[in-house]
């Protein structure tokens, strides 16, 4: 039933319900409302403007929903912010990249085990013992990822002197870090050639079988979201107009005039 | 040539992690230990102990406190100065106050109220950023100005305003000597420095590079903002006040709050940027130069039998002084540790570039 064979999906993970966001007059989101099962990839697509970024920045409490509810592993929840996404278990990239830019690969990757580190200030300060070891045991797992990235050469390269190819890479790493449940993909393969491409959908797919992460990406390039998506939801102006399977949605009018335009 | 590492090979993470890797720097930093140890105690004469070698030492060890906040954390603070004056005057009240305190104790006492302080003065840091936060810590240079002149108990009813630092021992010793001053110093410097070192290669000093590079990415993936800004402040403040209670009792012996104005804090905050925001061991060529140069300028006609006025001589001093930190600043932005760096960097290929 599943593109990548081996994962089973299973119940609902994150449901939105009925959300809507406006800043001052302008409406991003207005009753938007679909859910994400376990370990899916469920894409979220639209034209320019039409509230994706919107929506995962709701979903990850940077944006507080005037109306509507966020339901993730059967809690509702309403105000939170980015700090306890994250603790819950959501990790997201950016579609312009944030990374830490005086900070090497390693440090980048490094960061996105902080909240899993326990260790206070005095036993950093030390960095004996029990820091210590803690430290050992997070560089390993950073090392997995940077295997599991194939970045291992860059490992110490500060990442603002890397290709946008390989910052976008260290991007996931980071995320990936942090062991998710739900990851956040903003555009993960904007700007990039057709080999790098190629590279991501495998490490995205790879990511949802082997970890079983569910993923919710926003992308533009059609041909990669009808081939590695379960589930597309569809955005037009912050309303939803289409949800369901890559084919329903390819053979779906409202789609076809939200994309191509219809005259009125 | 002799500064390569090949056939060096990290079997461990925690090889790899070290802070000296390599076992060239290793030897280096072997080398100056024992130099600063026992070679210069034996050799230094009084003048080099308490007009050098002191005043660098707590010097670096107040950068390295601002290098933490500002270097690290991304903080701009102007005031360290009022920082260490906390530490000088929560020292010299427990210490008069309680005499019968270990004089580390008192230090650690010190440099837990100035901590205290930092945070409270840390916290406009949540709501404003980069000028606007230089100009809101500011406000705690010159309230601490203006808190330790006015406010009589601070400096026990003194009528002319200036302390003494009561007679110091340690488990025993009087230390009164310029040498045992420069070991106290030296040793807690050694120790403050190496802690800093691991604050910045762990956990802690992640969250707070995070915050300093992006905040809003930092916040994303679980960094408190809140808790890292407060915590870079309360650390930074912490070193502020042991150097401060160091520069009163072991370098100053008498104050008054004058020795901790805001031209302690540019002065620090021009240490930090010269030899390299974000390097512990920048902190230290930083106060290097800044002490040691305009010293050495003084000195060079006299040594070299020039005959010129001792008013030119300082007027010289300040010419090329500046000179010279327009040319580092210009020849690397990122302060004299880069500069270090980039050498180390080429050296590692010389002779054979290719």
């Amino acid at each position: 039933m599943t593109a990548t064979g081996g994962r089973r999906i299973g119940d609902v993970l994150l449901k939105v319900e009925d959300i809507s966001l406006s800043f001052g007059g302008v409406r991003a989101l207005s009753g938007v409302s679909f859910d994400i099962r376990k370990h899916e990839i469920r894409a979220i697509i639209g034209p320019n403007g039409a509230g994706k970024s919107s929506m995962l920045n709701v979903i990850n409490g940077f944006y507080h929903p005037q109306k509507g509810k966020i339901i993730f592993k059967d809690i509702a929840r309403t105000d939170i912010g980015p700090y306890d996404a994250a603790s819950r278990g959501i990790a997201r990239t950016f579609q312009n990249i944030a990374l830490f830019r005086g900070m090497s690969t390693l440090d980048n990757i490094m960061t996105g085990r902080l909240l899993k580190m326990k260790r206070n200030l005095f036993w950093q300060a030390l960095y004996w013992g029990p820091a210590r070891r803690e430290e050992m045991e997070h560089r390993a797992a950073a090392e997995r990822i940077i295997d599991f990235l194939e970045i291992q050469s860059i490992r110490k390269v500060p990442v603002g002197r890397l290709p946008y190819g390989l910052q976008k890479r260290v991007e996931l790493g980071r995320a990936l870090a942090a062991e998710p449940e739900l990851l956040l993909l903003d555009e993960p393969m904007a700007g990039m050639n057709v080999e790098e491409k190629e590279d991501m959908c495998r490490f995205i797919l790879d990511v949802n079988d082997e970890f079983g992460t569910t993923i919710a990406l926003i992308e533009h390039d059609m041909g990669v979201v009808m081939d590695i998506s379960d589930r597309v939801v569809v955005l037009d102006y912050g309303k939803k107009i289409a949800d369901g399977t890559p084919d329903e949605v390819r053979g779906n009018q409202a789609v076809i005039d939200a994309y191509l335009g219809v005259q009125h | 040539m002799l500064y390569r590492e090949a056939g060096q090979f990290k079997t461990s993470y925690g090889d790899d992690q070290a802070i000296f890797p390599i076992r060239q720097d290793r030897i280096g930093v072997a080398i100056i230990l024992l130099a600063a140890y026992l070679a210069i105690p034996l050799t230094a004469s009084p003048y080099l102990f308490t007009s050098i070698l002191i005043p660098f030492l707590i010097y670096a060890l107040a950068a390295i406190g601002l290098n933490l906040l500002t270097g690290y954390c991304g903080q701009v603070s102007l005031g360290t100065g009022g920082f260490m004056a906390v530490g000088a005057y929560a020292a010299y009240n427990f210490a008069i106050r309680m005499p019968e305190l270990n004089l580390l104790v008192v230090f650690l006492l010190a440099g837990g109220c100035a901590a205290l302080v930092g945070v409270v003065f840390g916290i406009p840091s949540l709501r404003i950023k980069g000028f606007y936060l230089a100009v809101a810590t500011l406000a705690a240079q010159f309230f601490m100005d203006w808190m330790f002149s006015r406010i009589k108990w601070f400096t026990n009813y003194t009528p002319s305003g200036s302390v003494n630092a009561p007679p110091l021992s340690l488990f025993g010793f009087a230390i009164d000597t310029p040498a045992e001053r420069y070991y106290l110093i030296l040793a807690i410097v050694t120790v403050m420095a190496l802690a800093a070192k691991n604050l910045v290669r762990g956990r802690v000093g992640r969250s707070w590079m995070a915050i300093r590079d992006m905040d809003i990415a930092a916040e994303i993936i679980g960094i408190r903002p809140l808790r890292a800004k407060l915590s870079a402040f309360a650390v930074s403040s912490f070193y502020a006040g042991i150097a401060g209670a160091l520069w009163a009792f072991l370098h100053l012996g008498s104050w008054e709050p004058l020795a901790f104005d805001i031209n302690r804090s540019f002065t620090l905050l021009f240490m930090v940027i010269i030899g390299g925001l974000g390097s512990i061991l920048g902190c230290f060529f930083g106060a290097a130069f800044i002490l040691i140069v305009p010293l050495a300028l003084n000195q060079i006609p006299t040594a070299l039998g020039i005959p010129i006025s001792t008013a030119m001589i300082s007027h010289l001093e300040f010419m090329i002084f500046g000179a010279l930190i327009v040319f580092f600043l210009i020849v690397e932005p990122h302060g004299l540790a880069r500069l270090w760096a980039l050498g180390k960097e080429k050296l590692r290929l010389w002779p054979f570039p290719h």
